[in-house]
């Protein structure tokens, strides 16, 4: 049978993919540009029986979709930069209590409220960061359509495993264009289904009681087991605690859970890196331009290479240190005033070979930037 | 109506915080506070049984058992 | 006790200051949910941040205890998720109504199934008594020493006019009429709002020279009135106490359903 293919913008394929996934509950509020992921998912849920809400806010839309996840669903927002900054908040509540649930933010030029209709890349960082406190974080993004789908159904599978928000850090120039996807059939990506509690009504159970493999089985709110959730630090039943012992416990578990699998959790793709002296390492968009540059001069015989990272978060610095042991030159390719450039600067040895190729005019980063930049780094002049 | 035999005044001496609420809003001066600042029902052969005291203790230390209830409490 | 049963016992006693009103609430709350004899696995509670929030932690239901003023926005996605669970939200007033005050009128809006219950105090009591959008004006707190010029919010106004369907008013004094009214609401098929004025004594009575709880529960009595009363046309100051609004309206939860059927037939 052939497979169907396509030809749509990334907003909608995320859609399509996180329904692959399971999700049956989305909540959100419009923004540009991730709007079309709201409307498609109001066109689709309710054709599968699945929860839609359009919310009065960012901050209400995380807020409802983990009260949704509690009760045993996939769920979903979708947003942008200034929506994306409201949802901090719940995002920690996320972490601190180990919701599974996922973020789609589509990019856009900031800061505030910036240039709504513009990409960018500029939000690597607030992905990282962006709640208060210590804590891990997964973050994922993808260049094209089809790794799209994948990446977001991966995000599904990983909120799942690892009990975590997960960021899927989209940009507006994937959100918006248009390309062939091959829809993968039933089964062809791997889809995680919950981790449920095996223990029976009316035996204790203890939701915040890592399981050796550090994994936490729940239980569905409106089930057998009745337990508290709060974003203070918890014991492991779910009540408030300042026991100091108890505290350490918890961070711990919340940082190595995801710190400790960062190898699990990696995801890249790399063109011709085995030969390469000068390497370039992007992702989303700007991965696109990165590409066409490296396949066009290797034409000429140059020795270009590309590490795509599709796992921003954590963020695999030992796999960048390994890819780029021999480069000469390392230009990072993205599109803000350098971010992920930093994290390469940290993971690689001589980080005198790390240079930023960037752009951050609204205009999507072309071939000729990355080129230009890339002669004044071999020193030949533009 | 009769009036309802108490057979016993509970109260959670743990839980009391001592404000004297049930002490006030007694209609009969059942209860006082005792010298550890706890409720205790000084009068208790006074009870009609109205339960203010029970409902509008804001510790839920108090529960009265009249005579024909088998209600239990710890 | 009667309502032994709902109660996480290991927690007391609570945290709640002697006297504080909002352990009244919570006593005849419980009251309301024995007799409705709800299934605690079918009863779900969420709370915001604040000394009413933590409210959630000593009930023996499914409870969230989530952030400052959103308890109404996880609760939304609870109730849609799983429209068979009963999901009742107690809140504080700062957390209600100014913080929350967003997802208040919303959630009023919509008219989903659930039960918000405005435990006010007119104080930020665990933040060590700031005035709030309920305190109104002339008050002492620790952010007006020179007593407030903010005009509060009239809650029940506020719900009817954001469309609420099952509104309704009392004091911790008048614990009768907290369980009949959480009854009612809890029966509502609809958004209720129970507003329940519930005494601080360590931070707005102290302050305000008001005196001790029981002086405060007593000005309850004094200064409030049930509805259309004769007393309350001699003396247009006092508070109403009583259901104010208790009508039928298309509930969101049921007509999202409907809209699914639509969706699927077409």
């Amino acid at each position: 049978m052939r497979q169907r293919t396509e030809f749509i913008q990334g907003n909608e394929t995320c859609v399509r993919a996180a329904l692959y996934a399971g999700l049956d509950f989305f909540a959100g509020y419009p923004i540009t540009p991730s709007s079309e992921i709201t409307e498609h998912m109001a066109a689709h849920l309710p054709r599968i029986g699945g929860s839609f809400l359009q919310m009065e806010d960012e901050i209400s839309s995380l807020c409802s979709i983990i009260g949704a996840s509690l009760t045993g669903h996939k769920v979903m927002t979708a947003t942008s930069g200034p929506g994306f900054s409201l949802m901090q908040e719940a995002l920690g509540f996320a972490v601190m209590t180990e919701i599974p649930c996922v973020i789609a933010d589509v990019q856009r030029g900031g800061p505030s409220t910036g240039l709504p209709t513009h990409g960018s890349q500029g939000d690597v960082y607030q992905a990282r960061w962006g709640t208060q406190g210590d804590h891990a974080i997964i973050s994922l993004t993808a260049s094209n359509h089809q790794d799209l789908f994948a990446m977001t159904v991966e995000a599904f599978n990983m909120a799942e495993t690892f009990r975590t928000p997960v960021v899927l850090l989209l940009d507006e120039i994937t959100g918006h264009m248009r390309e062939p996807l091959t829809l993968p059939r039933e089964g062809e990506i791997p889809v995680i289904e919950r981790l449920r509690t095996s223990v029976p009504e009316g035996v204790d159970y203890h939701p915040y009681l890592p399981r050796e493999d550090g994994r936490l089985p729940m239980s569905d709110f409106g089930g057998k087991h009745r337990y508290n959730v709060t974003g203070l630090y918890h014991d492991m039943w779910g009540f408030p605690t300042t026991d100091p012992k108890v505290i350490h416990g918890l961070i711990h578990h919340l940082m190595d859970k995801i710190e400790n699998h960062a190898h699990e959790i990696t995801r890249y793709r790399e063109y011709y890196l085995d030969d390469a002296h000068t390497v370039l390492i992007s992702y989303g968009c700007s991965a696109r331009t990165a590409l066409h540059v490296v396949t066009s001069r290797r034409r000429r015989g140059e020795k270009l290479g590309l590490l795509e990272i599709q796992s921003l978060w954590p963020f695999p610095a030992e796999l960048v240190r390994a890819k780029c042991e021999h480069a000469h030159y390392i230009l990072v390719v993205e599109m803000n005033m350098g971010q992920v450039v930093h994290e390469v600067k940290k993971a690689v040895q001589d980080p005198e070979r790390v240079y930023l190729a960037n752009r951050v005019d609204g205009e999507f980063i072309t071939p000729t930037d990355v080129r230009n930049i890339m002669r004044l780094v071999h020193g030949r002049g533009v | 109506m009769e009036k309802p035999k108490v057979k016993e005044h509970h109260i959670k001496r743990s839980w009391c915080k001592g404000c004297g609420i049930c002490v006030s809003l007694c209609p009969k001066g059942v209860l006082e506070l005792n010298e550890e600042h706890k409720a205790v029902p000084a009068n208790a052969s006074q009870c009609v049984g109205c339960r203010t005291c029970e409902r509008m203790c804001p510790d839920l230390a108090i529960a009265i058992e009249l005579e024909q209830e088998h209600e239990t409490t710890d | 006790m009667a309502i032994d049963q709902y109660l996480r016992k290991r927690f007391f006693p609570h945290i709640w200051c002697a006297g504080c009103g909002h352990g009244i609430v919570l006593n005849n709350m419980l009251r309301a949910v024995d007799q409705l004899q709800i299934n605690q696995n079918e009863m779900v509670m969420v709370s915001g941040i604040g000394c009413s929030s933590r409210i959630s932690g000593y009930v023996d239901f499914h409870s969230l205890h989530t952030l400052h003023g959103r308890a109404l926005a996880f609760a939304t996605g609870v109730k849609m998720s799983q429209p068979n669970l009963t999901v009742i939200c107690p809140m504080g007033d700062g957390d209600a109504l100014a913080i929350g005050g967003n997802h208040f009128i919303h959630a009023c809006r919509r008219n989903m199934d659930l039960t918000a219950i405005v435990m006010n105090n007119r104080i930020y009591g665990m933040t060590g008594g700031q005035f709030s959008p309920l305190s109104g004006t002339g008050i002492t707190a620790t952010t007006s020493p020179q007593k407030t010029i903010d005009r509060e919010f009239d809650i029940i106004s506020l719900s009817l006019a954001s469309g609420a369907t099952f509104v309704a008013r009392t004091t911790a004094y008048h614990y009768k009429e907290i369980t009949n009214y959480i009854k009612e609401a809890l029966q509502h098929p609809g958004f209720s709002v129970v507003e329940i004025l519930s005494q601080c004594p360590t931070h707005f009575g102290r302050r305000n020279k008001q005196g001790d709880a029981t002086e405060m529960l007593q000005r309850y009595r004094q200064n409030t009135t049930s509805i259309g009363s004769e007393a309350k046309q001699k003396n247009p100051e006092l508070i109403e106490r009583g259901i104010f609004r208790q009508e039928t309206a298309p509930e969101y939860c049921a007509e999202y359903a409907e809209l699914i059927n639509r969706a699927q037939q077409s």
